[in-house]
């Protein structure tokens, strides 16, 4: 199985995407899942390499034209929000 | 510095110097400016860095506001940064940051990092603090700033 890469996203890749890494890393070692997760700032993001990505809704406009799923998370801080919407999406790539 | 001492500071994110409670702003360039003055009276940064925030709100929309009423506040290392500073103050009223799901904000968080990985550390302790509940209540309950900062640097 290829290796996932889970990418975060925020304007400077040094406030809110790490915020949002450290909770979507909590969800993931809750569920055992061994995935890679990374942040990326708003002029880099689009030349990595990433099979899911989460952002914020003014962030997600970006990625309107990529082929990988796009996860739009109101709340960074809330492990339950994370949980909610990455894992069905994960467990979609897994599955593939 | 030594070590001890270095991870001595690292423990202690906020002094009473940067934080303030209640403070009275007419909007949310108020409530950054208000904010980012604590950062620069307290030497963690140039005056251009409060801009900087502004402007990075207006060019990239609202999404430092990351959680329901919190908004944490930042620019680059290149926008004026002298050192690692964290800053935090609570509004007497809430404003709009224009964030239609999480507006509005009574928590403004700003931080100011001379690189992309210095301040991490720091930042995850903040997150661990705030995604209790319970630390958002008694932020947003809180009346007397030594005993907030007890209660913000006791988070391990």
């Amino acid at each position: 199985m290829k290796n996932i890469r889970i990418m975060t996203v925020c304007g400077f890749g040094l406030g809110t995407s790490l915020i949002l890494k450290m909770t979507l890393d909590d969800v993931l070692a809750r569920h055992h899942h061994n995935v890679d997760t990374f942040c990326s700032d708003a002029d880099t993001a689009l030349g990595q390499q990433f099979d899911l990505v989460l952002t914020s809704v003014e962030m997600s406009e970006m990625f309107s034209e990529v082929d990988v799923p796009v996860v739009v998370i109101q709340n960074f801080l809330s492990v339950d929000e994370v949980e909610e919407k990455v894992l069905p999406t994960l467990q979609a790539i897994i599955g593939e | 510095m030594t070590m001890s001492e270095n991870k001595k500071n690292s423990d202690k994110i906020f002094s009473s110097d940067v934080v303030r409670l209640k403070v009275d702003v007419v909007d949310w360039q108020g409530a950054v400016r208000a904010s980012g003055d604590l950062l620069v009276n307290s030497g963690k940064c140039l005056p251009e860095y409060i801009d900087a925030m502004i402007q990075t709100v207006n060019t990239m929309g609202p999404y430092m506001v990351i959680a329901p009423g919190l908004a944490l506040l930042h620019a680059r290392p290149g926008d004026g940064v002298l050192m690692n500073g964290f800053s935090l103050i609570t509004l007497k009223a809430p404003v709009e940051f224009g964030a239609p799901e999480n507006d509005p904000v009574d928590i403004v968080i700003s931080f100011c990092a001379i690189n992309q990985t210095t301040h991490i550390a720091a930042l995850e302790k903040l997150a661990r603090f705030l995604r209790q509940d319970t630390n958002l209540t008694l932020l947003r309950q809180a009346l007397n700033v030594e005993n907030l900062i007890t209660a913000l640097n006791s988070q391990k």
